[in-house]
Parts: C-alpha cells; structure tokens; sequence
C-alpha cells in the first residue's frame, strides 16, 4: 500500500482558518531539523519513524532538512500502529498502512517518531508499543507539527512545531503538499464528538 | 466485508483487494524478531475440524497465534462428534465457550452456512466438501501478485480434478472477481454439472491452453472422493492430464505453477515441475499465514461496526 495515500480531510476546509500557512509549516520543520540535531550532537544514531499518513511526509521532510545540516543521509522509516491501538473494538476495521523499518532495525538508535498532530497520546502509546515489538531503541523521542493539547496519557513532545491550543470542539487539520497539494494547518469547527 | 466468509463469492472486488494489501503489511512480520501483534488478545478463534487436514489448521492456528488470538483446536476425531453429536449441539457447546470465530471444514458442502445461523460468531470456511474454501483462493491469489505484480488480466488455468475440488470454484470466483481469465482443463468426467455457468472457459486439451498461461494450478486427484471410474488409469490420466517437465517447457517465460498440496507426485505433477523454480508450492504455504490473518483481523479486530473507517 502506499503511504501517501490520501485520506480524505474530515469536516469542511473550508470553513476552518488556517493557523500556520505554507512558509510557517516549513519553518517549523527546519527548527525541529536544527533541534534533533542540537539534542542528539548529530544525526548517526538518528531514525526517523513516521506514523502514517502524514507522519511519514513530514519524517522525510525533516530528514531532507537533517541531511542538509549533516551532508550525509538519515535513516528514515514508517511505522503502521494500527494493529496496536487500543480502539480498533470501539470503531470499524481499519485498513493497514505501510510499516518500513530501515533495513539496519532500531537496536540502540535514537528514533524519533514523527506525527502531525498530537492530541491524547493514544496514537503515540500505541506506536511505543509497536517498537517493542520490533526492538530496542537506546531512547525514543517525539517530534509533531502540531501539539493541540488534551492529553489523556501522561505523553509529551520533544519537538513541536507550534502548540495550538484548541477546544475539544475544534478540529485539526494538517494540509501537506505531497497529499494534499498544498501546506497548511487548519483550525476549524467540530463536526462530530470523538 | 461481511461478518462471516462463507463462499469466495462474498467478497467483492474492493474487499478482495483489501484483504490481499492487509496480508501484504501482516506478510512482513515474518522479517522481524517478535512475529507477533497483540490484535485480537482475548478473543476465542475455535478451529472446527471434522476432515482430516494439516495445511489448512495449522495455518489458521499459527494465524490466530500471530494475532494473540486463543485458539481451540476441536477435531472431530475424539471429541464427542464420534458420540454421535450433531453439527448444530457441538456449535452451541462452542457458542457457549464465547467462540468469536469458528473456522470450519466439513465433508458436508454447505455446513459452514448452516453454522453461521447457529452462532453469533464469525464463521471462515476453512473448506466444506467439494463446494468451496475461499482463504485457498485467497493466497493463491495472493502468490501470484506477489510473483507476477498483478492478478487483473492474467491467464490462470486449472487442470485437473474440478469435480472433487472446492480450491477450484472459490478460485474461479474470486479470480473472476479480480479481473483474471480462467480456463479448466479437465476431463469430461471429472466436471461439474453446470460448469457452463461459472465465469470462466472450459478446454480439454492441456497442451493447447499451457503456452498461452500465466499461471497453471494443478489440483489434486482426490481418490477419497472417488467412487467410480473417473479415468481409465492413473497413468493415463497423468499423460494427458499431468504437468510434466515436457508440458512445463512450453509454458511462457515468466509463468508460474502452482498447486493446493497436498500434492500426489507423478499423477497431477511430476516431480521435477514441483521441484522447480517456477513451483510457487512453498510460498503458498508460507502465504496462507499472512492471508489467513488478514481475514481474521478484517473479520474481528473492529467491533461490531462493519465499515472500514480511516484512521483519524
């Protein structure tokens, strides 16, 4: 399956405002790009997992922008957390994304999982769980574009590109150019209850 | 999908293909150090086996195992089948256990549908009589997107025993679902009445379908089956009906054999097609895992909303 297949935005873009525009967004990621590197004194233990769908975008994106800091490649993966979700009996069965592990495995890298939006955690507990069983990173970080808040686990962000604070009521969405054919955040109204 | 997979028939093309992307993710497990994911902990799959097979429930079984699934082999050799218990009063005994799922074979063409009335449950037909197993079409189906790129618009010819084999319909049902061209080659004994009526063509000359083939499936011979005179002689049989290295020679470059095993060496298959590199028999096998947990997760790793909701 591919990664970068769209999945249709919920609710209407267009009544929603954009937080952060096209420039914002990458701005954001060469910070976090700067930050990982700052953090972690270079990028050689570094893997970049993305969470799919557009955690995967933004991993390569920064890993792009490490790669310019470095001059030498990072190793960038993907990681399906669906299997490992603690709602998959309270919702319908959802299709698997791809999980691409780069080739050298996890065994004591840094990885830093990349996501979009980061709102209770759950997405991020179920991919801590999706690491152990594939090995054992020597420490794992966490990189969003967005941190809306609402946390419902004791889960926090290494790296965040812009902390939007947010009603339960709003919705979140990101736009990114490889899926959507443009970049931005999108702060809009709530459709439905999740 | 539906809640049950009864007949290769259930599936439409959009759940054929769903099936067969999920197997792909849950095929790369097998690369990594801990094979296993904790999908359906807590749930009951009971394996309900009243023929002898030991592909197909130890496929279901490792399946179910990967997915952290508890599973209950019942067999109906030393249970109280062999008391005289009828399908239906051993359904409700497993029903009351808190089976989610009950994979059945049956000698009895029909009984997973019967099943699937009694029990709450998922019902996977793990194959019932001559009528149809819809996970073997699966992963054949499977094996020849994985070796060939694609199903759509492939040759694919079944030679062999169509009378006898429930691989052969639910493959012909499912191949035609997903856009291939089916051909059987038989002799005329060993058709079913009303082949005529399947989606796919029909040919009792072997040598004149081979070269134009993408995929040749040999069936098994199934003697246990057969009482009369199918064919004059096994050897007989196995010079106009077999693949041999002859026959083999003239299939296209890039064409593959395949076969539901368990296989009769020299009767269906010579051995030196079996053994060759174009044999897809063992990936088959190592397939059937990877489908069988696909339909297990599509089937109970949501809850009982049927829709397949993208993540959020």
């Amino acid at each position: 399956m591919s990664s970068a297949r769209p999945r249709p935005v919920s609710g209407d873009p267009a009544a929603a405002r954009p937080v952060l525009d096209a420039p914002d967004v990458g701005r954001a990621l060469t910070r976090i790009a700067h930050e990982i590197v700052e953090r972690n004194h270079g990028a050689d233990d570094v893997v970049l997992l993305g969470i799919p769908t557009r955690g995967v975008t933004l991993a390569r994106r920064i890993a792009q922008r490490v790669e310019g800091i470095e001059g030498r490649p990072v190793r960038t993966g993907s990681l399906d957390v669906t299997m490992y979700r603690d709602d998959l009996r309270m919702r319908g069965v959802r299709p698997l994304e791809e999980t691409d592990i780069p080739a050298a495995g996890i065994d004591d890298s840094v990885v830093v999982l990349v996501d979009d939006v980061l709102f209770s955690g759950r997405t991020v507990r179920a991919a801590l769980d999706a690491m152990g069983d594939l090995g054992r990173p020597r420490a794992v970080q966490l990189a969003v574009l967005v941190d809306r808040g609402h946390r419902e686990l004791p889960i926090r962000a290494d790296y965040v590109g812009k902390n939007i604070p947010t009603s339960l009521r709003e919705t979140v969405h990101v736009l990114l150019d490889e899926i959507d054919g443009r970049d931005s955040v999108l702060l809009g109204p709530a459709e439905e209850a999740r | 999908m539906n809640r049950h997979l009864l007949s290769a028939a259930d599936l439409n093309r959009d759940d054929a293909l769903l099936v067969l992307d999920t197997a792909e993710e849950l095929a790369r497990l097998a690369d990594r150090p801990i094979k296993k994911l904790p999908t359906l902990r807590g749930r009951t799959v009971v394996n309900l086996f009243f023929e002898d097979s030991t592909r197909t429930r130890t496929s279901f079984e490792l399946a179910a195992k990967r997915l952290s699934a508890d599973v209950i082999n019942f067999s109906a050799k030393g249970s109280s089948v062999s008391k005289g218990e009828s399908l239906k009063d051993t359904a409700l005994t497993l029903e009351a256990m808190g089976a989610d799922a009950v994979v059945v074979r049956h000698s009895a063409s029909g009984a997973p549908h019967r099943l699937a009335h009694w029990i709450r449950g998922s019902v996977v037909n793990a194959g019932d009589g001559t009528h149809e197993h819809p996970t073997q079409a699966l992963l054949d189906a499977f094996t020849m997107r994985q070796r060939l790129g694609r199903v759509e618009g492939l040759h694919v010819t079944i030679v062999g025993d169509v009378l006898h084999s429930r691989v052969a319909r639910s493959n012909v049902l499912l191949l035609h679902t997903l856009g291939a061209e089916v051909t059987l080659v038989a002799p005329p004994t060993l058709l079913p009445v009303g082949v005529d009526a399947w989606p796919c063509d029909v040919s009792f000359d072997l040598d004149a379908v081979v070269p134009k083939s993408d995929v040749v499936m040999m069936l098994r011979v199934q003697r246990e089956r057969m009482h009369g005179g199918f064919f004059p002689t096994t050897r007989e049989y196995s010079r106009r009906y077999g693949l041999d290295a002859r026959r083999m020679a003239t299939l296209p470059d890039d064409a593959i054999v395949m076969h539901p095993g368990p296989m009769n060496r020299g009767v269906e298959i010579a051995a030196e097609v079996a053994d060759s590199v174009r044999s897809t028999i063992v990936e088959q096998v190592a397939n059937g895992v990877s489908v069988r947990m696909a339909v297990l997760y599509l089937l109970l790793g949501g809850g009982m909303a049927e829709a397949v909701e993208s993540a959020a």
